[in-house]
C-alpha cells in the first residue's frame, strides 16, 4: 500500500526534539523550564506559526480565502472504514490542481489522538484533520482550548460549482448545525449516514421473512428466526456497544420526538428517567435476551462477518456497513436497511422515521501553518466533483446534495435511498454528547452492555445514566455545551 | 596518574545522568505538577487547581475499582507465579537425583527450560492477541472448543464480570513464570553443591531438600522476584487493554489504573486528573516496594 503511516516515527528530528521537551532544555536549562516543558511547549512554536512561509495570497472569486499558492498543506486522514484513497486520489489532486505550486503532505493513521495530541501540545499541527475513529480527539476540548478554526467563513464562501450560492446552501439541511460547538460551527460533518437495522434481503426473501414494524412483531420475528437457527439480532459488545445505544436513543426519540435527544445533549434534569427512555430501554433489553452471551466478547467485524455468513438476521449500524464489509460479503448477500420498529402505538414519529445525520467530522486547527489552505481543502471536499469522488472511493454518500446522482448505487445504498424517501421529513436528529462529553459517553457504553446482556434492568439503566448525566453537569472541569436545534 | 581522573569519570557519567534526568526524573516532576492543574493536554495554559484532582479521586468509583483490582492482583499474582516457578525450577535443577555427585534436574530439563522461557520472549501485545483467540467466549475459542468436545458449554472467560479479571491474571502468570524459573534456576545453581550432598547423605528426601535447604538459601532471589512481580501487578495495562470487553469491562470488572490514566488523558482530555491518578499509583508502588523490602528483611546466610 502506498499510504504513509501516520505513526509517531514519521516525524522530523525537530519535531522529535520538541516532543520530548528538549527544545526547552536546549533553549537554556533552568529550574522552571524543566517542569514546564511538557505544558509550555506551545508558547515557543506559536511564534513559528505566525512566521509561516507565505502569509497569504490575493483574495479572488476562485480563491475566496486568499490561500498562498505556494504554501504547503498537511492533511491527516483517519484510515478506517472509509479508507484514505478518497483523499490521495480525489481531494489532494484537486487541491494540487488549484494550487500547482503547493506541496500536499498526506498522513494516514488509525490513532488520531495518539498521533496528534503531542503535536497539538507542541504547537506543530497539520492543516486539515479527519478526526474520526475510536481514538478521535475530543472536539469539545480542542474547541475550549482555542485549537479549532471557526468554519463560518467556509460555510459563507461561494461554492465551487455555483459561485452565486454559498457553500452552506449546497449541503443537506442540518449539516452546519451538526457541527456547532458552543453555538458556532467548528466541525465539517461530511458523510451523510443513516442508522437502522441492516439485513440480507436475499436471506429474508428465501425464508419468507419481512422486517418487523413494531416491537410485538420484532419479538415474534425473533422466535421465527431462532427456530430457523439464525440469531435474530446481535451487536458486538467488546468495542461496538454504541451501535446498540444508538438504537435505544432512536427508539426513545421516536416515542417522544427529537426534543428528547436535544435534552439529552443539554444534560436536562431527569431526562434519562423519562418514560420514553425507559420504554425504549426496556423494549431493547427484551430483544437483547435473544442474543448469545458470547457476543459481548466479540468485536464488530466478528459479528458483521457472521451476518454475512447468514448466521445473524438484523444488525444495528450506520450506512458505512456495506462498504466496510465489501471484502467479506458473498455475491448473493444483498444489504438492506430497515428502520427501528415502533415501541408504542402512540409513538410521535412513524415506523418509517430514520436517524439520518451528517457525521465524520473534518476540522481545521486554528494554529495550523496554512489554515486558509485547510479551509480551501474543505471547500474542495464540498464541491460536487469532490463529493462524487468521495462516494466512488469510499462507497458513502456525502452531505453535498445531489452529488451522487447518476452513480450506480449498491443494493445497500439503494435501500438507504428508498428508506430516506419513505421517511420524508421524519428524521431522527443527531446526538452531540458523543463529541461533547466523552466521559459520559463511555459510561453509556458500559451501561448499554450491562442492559443488553441482562445484568441490569431498564430502570437501573435509566438511574445509572441519570447519575452519570448529573455528574457531568456538576463537574466544573467540563465546559457545558448547549444546542437548540 | 590520579590527575585528570575526575574529569574523566565525570565526562563519562554526565551523559547517562543527563539522560536519566531528562527521561526519568523530569517526567515525574512534571507529573506531580500537572496533577495540580486542570491541563487538557492540548494547549499551554493549564490552571492551577491545587488538590482538587485528588479530592475528586476519593469518590471516583472507577478509580477505586481499579485500586481493588491492583490489591487482588498483588495478593494473588506474585504468590501463584512464585510457587509455580519454584516448583518448576526445583524439578528442572535438583529433583533428578544425583549423578556423579551432582544434583540434576528431571530428564529433558534443558528443553523444558526453553519452553518455559518462550512466553517471556513474546511481546505483551502478541500474548494479548493470542489469548483473545484462546479465551474467545464461543465455541471458536481454543479453550471453549476443547470444552465443547467433552460436552461442556462455552465459558465466558472475559465476559463474566466475576471471571474476567481471573482470566487476565492467568495470562499474566503464564507469561511471567518462565522468567522466574530462569531466575530461580540461577539462584539454585549458586547454592554450594556440598550442602545438598551432605543433606542427601544424611538421608534427606526431596521435600526436605526443598523446604529446609533450597528455600532458605533462595530467600534473596525470592525477595527480588516478589518486588518485581508486585510492581508488575501495578501495570497490566496492555493485557487489559487488548483482552477486556470495552477496555476494562464488563462493568469495570477488569480495569486497572494505567488503563484509566490512559483513558482519562487521551480519551477524556483530562491530563491533570490523569496525572493525579499517576501520582497515586506512584505512591502505591513505592509503598509496596518499601514495605516488601522491610517485611521480608532477614539475616543473610553466608556460604
Amino acid at each position: 500500500m502506498s499510504n504513509s503511516a501516520g505513526t509517531p516515527g514519521d516525524i522530523t528530528r525537530r519535531q522529535m526534539l520538541r516532543r520530548i521537551g528538549l527544545t526547552a532544555l536546549v533553549a537554556g536549562p533552568g529550574a522552571g523550564l524543566l517542569t514546564a516543558c511538557a505544558t509550555g511547549g506551545g508558547s515557543a512554536p506559536a511564534a513559528t506559526t505566525s512566521a509561516a512561509p507565505s502569509s497569504g495570497g490575493a483574495v479572488s472569486a476562485a480563491n475566496p480565502f486568499g490561500v498562498a499558492a505556494d504554501a504547503p498543506l498537511e492533511v491527516v486522514i483517519f484510515k478506517g472504514g472509509l479508507g484514505d484513497s478518497y483523499a490521495t486520489e480525489v481531494h489532494e489532486p484537486l487541491y494540487k490542481k488549484a494550487f500547482p505550486k503547493a506541496t500536499v503532505k498526506h498522513v494516514a493513521t488509525q490513532q488520531i489522538a495518539q498521533t496528534l495530541q503531542p503535536r497539538f501540545a507542541g504547537g506543530d499541527v497539520p492543516d486539515m484533520i479527519a478526526n474520526s475513529g475510536t481514538d478521535l480527539m475530543d472536539n469539545g476540548a480542542l474547541q475550549q482550548e482555542g485549537q479549532l478554526l471557526e468554519l463560518t467563513e467556509l460555510w459563507d464562501a461561494p461554492s465551487i460549482d455555483d459561485p452565486n450560492k454559498k457553500v452552506r446552501d449546497m449541503v443537506a439541511p442540518g449539516t452546519v448545525e451538526s457541527g456547532l460547538i458552543a453555538g458556532k460551527p467548528y466541525l465539517m460533518n461530511y458523510v451523510f449516514s443513516a442508522y437502522g437495522l441492516w439485513y440480507d434481503s436475499a436471506l429474508f426473501e428465501k425464508n419468507g421473512w419481512t422486517p418487523p414494524k413494531t416491537f410485538e412483531e420484532f419479538k415474534a420475528f425473533c422466535e421465527k428466526a431462532k427456530a430457523a437457527g439464525v440469531v435474530p439480532f446481535a451487536y458486538a459488545g467488546k468495542n461496538a456497544s454504541y451501535y446498540a445505544y444508538w438504537m435505544i436513543l432512536i427508539s426513545a426519540a421516536k416515542i417522544e420526538g427529537n426534543q428528547l435527544l436535544i435534552d439529552i445533549d443539554n444534560l436536562a434534569d431527569g431526562v434519562w428517567k423519562r418514560d420514553s427512555v425507559k420504554q425504549a430501554a426496556a423494549a431493547w433489553a427484551e430483544i437483547g435476551k435473544y442474543m448469545d452471551k458470547s457476543f459481548e466478547g466479540l468485536i464488530h467485524t466478528d459479528v458483521q462477518t457472521r451476518q454475512n455468513q447468514g448466521k445473524i438476521a438484523l444488525y444495528p449500524s450506520g450506512s458505512w456497513l456495506e462498504n466496510e464489509q465489501k471484502s467479506q460479503t458473498p455475491k448473493e448477500f444483498k444489504y438492506a436497511l430497515t428502520p427501528t420498529p415502533s415501541v408504542t402505538a402512540a409513538d410521535k414519529m412513524p415506523f418509517e422515521a430514520i436517524r439520518a445525520a451528517a457525521g465524520e467530522a473534518y476540522i481545521v486547527p486554528a494554529k495550523a501553518k496554512n489554515p486558509k489552505g485547510g479551509l480551501e481543502y474543505l471547500r474542495i471536499m464540498l464541491s460536487k466533483e469532490g463529493a462524487r469522488g468521495f462516494t466512488e472511493k469510499s462507497g458513502n454518500i456525502t452531505v453535498v446534495t445531489g452529488a451522487a446522482d447518476g452513480l450506480d448505487l449498491t443494493p445497500g445504498n439503494a435501500s438507504l435511498s428508498a428508506a430516506q424517501t419513505a421517511a420524508g421529513s421524519n428524521i431522527v436528529t443527531f446526538s452531540s454528547f458523543e463529541n461533547w462529553y466523552k466521559e459520559f459517553e463511555t459510561e453509556l457504553r458500559k451501561q448499554t452492555n450491562a442492559l443488553m446482556f441482562g445484568r441490569i434492568s431498564a430502570d437501573e439503566f435509566c438511574d445509572k445514566m441519570q447519575k452519570a448525566a448529573d455528574k457531568t453537569k456538576a463537574d466544573s472541569s467540563i465546559t457545558k455545551q448547549n444546542r437548540t436545534v | 596518574m590520579r590527575h585528570g581522573r575526575y574529569p574523566f569519570i565525570v565526562g563519562f557519567l554526565a551523559a547517562p545522568v543527563i539522560l536519566y534526568v531528562v527521561f526519568v526524573i523530569s517526567p515525574y516532576v512534571q507529573a506531580f505538577y500537572i496533577a495540580l492543574t486542570n491541563w487538557k493536554g492540548i494547549s499551554a495554559n493549564p490552571q492551577f487547581v491545587g488538590l482538587e484532582n485528588f479530592s475528586r479521586l476519593l469518590d471516583d468509583e472507577v478509580f477505586w475499582a481499579a485500586v481493588r483490582h491492583h490489591g487482588l492482583l498483588l495478593l494473588v499474582m506474585p504468590l501463584v507465579t512464585i510457587v509455580i516457578a519454584l516448583f518448576f525450577s526445583f524439578l528442572l535443577n535438583l529433583s533428578g537425583g544425583q549423578r556423579g555427585g551432582q544434583m540434576t534436574g528431571i530428564w529433558g530439563s534443558k528443553v523444558y527450560r526453553v519452553i518455559f522461557f518462550m512466553p517471556q520472549v513474546l511481546a505483551v501485545a502478541i500474548v494479548g492477541v493470542l489469548f483473545q483467540t484462546i479465551y474467545r467466549p464461543d465455541e471458536t475459542g481454543v479453550i471453549n472448543g476443547l470444552l465443547g468436545k467433552v460436552g461442556i458449554d462455552p465459558v465466558g472467560w472475559l465476559i463474566e464480570p466475576d471471571l474476567a479479571l481471573w482470566a487476565i491474571m492467568g495470562v499474566v502468570v503464564w507469561q511471567a513464570v518462565g522468567f522466574y524459573v530462569v531466575l530461580f534456576s540461577a539462584g539454585m545453581s549458586s547454592i554450594p553443591k556440598d550442602v545438598f550432598e551432605a543433606a542427601a547423605l544424611d538421608g534427606a528426601g526431596r521435600f526436605t531438600l526443598f523446604f529446609k535447604i533450597t528455600l532458605p538459601l533462595l530467600w534473596d532471589t525470592m525477595q527480588v522476584a516478589w518486588v518485581y512481580l508486585g510492581i508488575a501487578a501495578f501495570d497490566c495495562f496492555a493485557l487489559v487493554q487488548v483482552l477486556s470487553v470495552d477496555r476494562g469491562g464488563p462493568d469495570n470488572s477488569t480495569t486497572v489504573l494505567p488503563l484509566e490514566i490512559w483513558r482519562t488523558a487521551f480519551n477524556f482530555s483530562k491530563f491533570g486528573y490523569a496525572s493525579a491518578m499517576g501520582v497515586a499509583l506512584f505512591f502505591m508502588t513505592i509503598t509496596f516496594a518499601a514495605l516488601t523490602l522491610r517485611v521480608t528483611r532477614r539475616e543473610r546466610i553466608e556460604f
